[in-house]
């Protein structure tokens, strides 16, 4: 079942010479974790921006061609209306929180949605502790620190309990500590809870082992899209300049030189460390 | 040369950034400052441009007391790129953006030109000259904060979080670009969390810690010291995870760069199939 | 600037801190009214008296003090002023009854400043944008204000962080004359704007992916509630409210002056 599906999606901003993102067909399956990469301009930012509406009805420009989310044809119903099934997380952690508080933030859209205060609470609470915050919850967003807020402004989308969760470069300004934990949080609630993830992402070497999917972008169009072991150990895969994971070149650069560890192209150094360790026991 | 003597430094707040910290930068060095946020890395290197002056102890540029001179003054020979470029950029073009520094520092007017021609060329904005720098992306708006600050030839460069928000090829050509900087006798001060690309280059190291300097060598060396990790939580490089988990005994546990990484392998696998 | 000092939250906790920001700002209106009402010394007197004890409840006595130091300035030309216009008009003499109208008027100021002052201190940012989202304020101010003063420590961080940036490119502040001064802010200003344009869209963005705008009838997580405090505080309000109108029409006023034998 496609949660999220277009269909030669081409957009451009207003005032822009030439599209964004052109002839853009992809599905999402329902509980799927996806991987979206490209080099920087490659149109994954626009993309995202389309699942919930914010394109075209925030950013107004040309948008061609059809957007299916959640059953619902996203240019036309309201973003209000998206936010109820598709949740977006953005890159900059400061400028997602608006409340002198954690909670009240988390709270944020259920108050938009009129929720009433008992449910309000019990969702809120369940969001702040997905996102092991919920110590956090009476302080204010100025004193954390990035990773803290990122897992906030995760915690408020999530209290809306949305079928997908799309995340933009969500660590870009944090460090890779505060990344890794991000990405567990991410993982976790794709596994227990069925929620479908669209991760939006540079930094593979933390993330790949965790897509079933990936599609890979560049100047506007789909490039590859495919299962994650097989786009990433194409060669053309890396000349597009996407950085792939050093366990995934590392396998790549001993099977040429002779190297054959009967198995799939690891996506992780867990993975390549075990099938080192397999091809040691003759 | 940049020389660090047991400095203390203490925001307004009260709050104690610095805790006694010391360090020699030497000419031509390439150094990377690492640490968790609020390790101090950031409050340590605006001392070298006189941004900020120690409570405690002293920090000379070229033997000259950062305390003794202004900051304008200090700025010819160091010059700081900051994180985010939007927090510079202002003028209309590119041109007067590179020119901002150079009128500041008294430079007369065809020495100006020249000199803006030359940074849009080794940055490879010289099509951009006469756009305004808000129309650009965002890698290229890093690239014009960075012509504008090498527009005036610093020796000592200082680069805070220059991988924040860029691609793998960005990084790529930053990393290439640092070496060339480096090649031309330049000192160059990084700031940064971003454990691969420090593998990538392997600079020398500087980690911090709560205000203190907790370690300085070699990147490969600190970087997989796991007593290092646990304590100032940067995490292992890619490469190095590989030969953690390997637990092969006879392997250096120090290798953190994807060549020598291959070449270690083969050799492993060839004498383990060999027996 | 010391005025501000005494605006400035304090997280205390006080039953003045616990009591509801709507029934502490009818409390402020009516000192305000009952500050009015009077042209004499010995009535204000007895209102900025009267607000000492809640300065003393609320544990705020050093910023409040402060605040009152920096309104001295103000008071001084208050009562300057006063004298002055008696002075003038009455062929440059002066009473003792100008000077203790003038005082009356110095007084007048210093009460409000007071409570005003406690207000402020013992009122949080987001117990006064609580209060006023579940007031008859239309939604969209309560937020904008809240959202204000959640970003004013963030603007000011970026302020000081662009004006490193420019220093770091040989920008000098405080040198040349005025003219070139006010040019040397531009390189400060324009980044600024620029940059609140652009975290104001993308808080927009964040908005509008929270469903803002989803309903007219939006809820709220908090619900400020009316406590034993807040009536005893109401029981206080209606106090002087009842006290200043009997004793505006009942009860004839002496003059300070009186006491020493002046007409």
């Amino acid at each position: 079942m496609a949660v999220i599906e277009t269909k030669s999606l081409t957009y451009t901003y207003p005032g822009a010479a030439k599209p964004s993102i052109s002839d853009v067909s992809m599905k999402v399956e329902k509980g799927e974790f996806v991987l979206i990469t490209g080099p920087s301009g490659c149109g994954k930012t626009t993309l995202c921006r389309t699942f919930n509406g914010l394109i075209p009805q925030f950013y107004q420009g040309e948008l061609k061609g059809e957007i299916t989310v959640a059953d619902l044809d996203a240019a036309k119903h309201p973003t209000y209306e998206m936010a109820k099934h598709v949740g977006l997380v953005f890159q900059n952690p400061e400028n997602q929180l608006f409340a002198l508080s954690v909670e009240k933030d988390v709270a944020f859209g259920l108050e938009n949605l009129g929720f009433d205060r008992q449910e309000m609470r019990k969702r809120v609470d369940w969001a702040l502790n997905l996102a092991g915050i919920y110590d956090l919850r009476e302080r204010s967003p100025h004193e954390m620190s990035g990773g803290q807020q990122q897992r906030v402004a995760i915690a408020s989308v999530l209290a809306m309990q949305p079928e997908i969760i799309v995340l933009d470069e969500p660590t870009s300004f944090l460090d890779p500590l505060s990344a890794q934990k991000i990405f567990e949080v991410i993982h976790d609630f794709n596994k227990k809870l069925g929620l479908t993830v669209v991760l939006v992402e540079h930094r593979l070497d933390l993330t790949a082992k965790y897509a079933d999917h990936i599609i890979i972008m560049d100047q506007g169009t789909i490039r590859f899209d495919g299962a994650t072991r097989e786009v990433l150990s194409k060669e053309e895969t890396r000349l597009i300049g996407v950085g792939i994971p050093k366990a995934t070149l590392l396998y790549e650069m001993l099977k040429k030189e002779g190297v054959n560890l009967n198995s799939v192209t690891p996506l992780s150094s867990e993975e390549l460390a075990k099938m080192l360790k397999e091809a040691m026991k003759f | 040369m940049l020389t660090v003597e047991d400095v203390h430094f203490s925001y307004q707040s009260g709050v104690e950034a610095l805790k006694g910290v010391s360090l020699i930068v030497k000419n031509g060095e390439f150094v990377a400052i690492m640490g968790q946020n609020g390790a101090g890395k950031t409050t340590l290197v605006k001392h070298f441009n006189g941004l900020l002056k120690p409570t405690r102890g002293k920090v000379r540029v070229d033997d000259v007391e950062t305390t003794k001179t202004s900051v304008a003054s200090l700025a010819r020979n160091v010059g700081f790129v900051f994180q985010n470029p939007d927090h510079q950029l202002f003028s209309e073009t590119v041109e007067e953006e590179i020119a901002f520094a150079l009128k500041n520092f008294g430079y007369a007017p065809e020495v100006i030109e020249n000199r803006i021609t030359w940074a849009l060329n080794l940055l490879g904005l010289t099509q951009y000259r006469k756009t305004s720098p808000f129309m650009l992306s965002g890698g290229e708006r890093k690239r014009v904060a960075l012509a504008s600050v090498l527009a005036w030839d610093p020796k000592i460069l200082i680069l805070d979080e220059p991988t924040i928000g860029q691609d793998h090829q960005q990084k790529e050509n930053l990393r290439q670009f640092i070496m060339q900087m480096q090649s031309q006798g330049r000192t160059i001060v990084i700031v940064t969390h971003d454990v691969e690309f420090v593998a990538e280059c392997n600079p020398r190291v500087v980690l911090m810690r709560e205000g203190k300097i907790v370690a300085d060598g070699e990147g490969k060396d600190i970087l997989t010291d796991p007593a290092l990790l646990e304590v100032s939580s940067i995490v292992l490089p890619q490469i190095a995870q590989i030969f953690t988990q390997l637990q092969v005994p006879s392997l250096p546990k120090n290798v953190i760069d994807i060549y020598e990484a291959k070449t270690l392998l083969l050799r492993l696998l060839q004498r383990r199939q060999r027996l | 600037m010391s005025v501000f000092d005494g605006l400035k939250f304090r997280k205390v906790y006080s039953p003045i801190h616990n009591l509801d920001p709507r029934m502490k700002f009818v409390y402020v209106i009516a000192i305000f009214a009952a500050a009015i009402a009077f042209y004499s010394v010995i009535p204000l007197l007895a209102l900025f008296i009267f607000q000492i004890p809640f300065v003393l409840l609320a544990r705020v006595q050093k910023q409040w003090l402060r605040s009152l130091r920096g309104a001295t300035f103000l008071a001084a030309f208050i009562f300057l002023v006063n004298l002055a216009g008696n002075f003038f008009t009455q062929n440059y003499t002066l009473t003792v009854a100008n000077v203790e109208t003038a005082a009356a008027m110095t007084l007048r100021f210093v009460v409000l400043v007071e409570s005003f002052s406690v207000f402020f201190l013992t009122t949080s940012p987001d117990h006064l944008g609580l209060a006023l989202e579940q007031s008859r304020v239309p939604y969209e101010f309560s937020f904008a204000f809240t959202t204000a003063v959640r970003f004013v420590p963030v603007l000011a961080e970026e302020a000081q962080t662009i004006m490193d940036a420019q220093k770091a490119r040989g920008l000098e502040l405080e040198k040349g004359n005025f003219m070139k001064r006010i040019r040397n802010y531009i390189p400060i200003l324009i980044p600024l704007i620029v940059s609140a344009i652009r975290r104001s869209l993308e808080l927009a963005e964040a908005m509008e992916s929270r469903a803002w705008g989803a309903t007219k009838k939006r809820t709220n997580l908090y619900a400020l509630k009316l406590h034993k405090g807040d009536f005893a505080l109401l029981g206080i309000i209606i106090g002087i409210l009842i006290l200043t109108v009997y004793v505006y029409f009942y009860v004839p006023i002496p003059t300070v002056r009186s006491f020493f034998g002046y007409p």
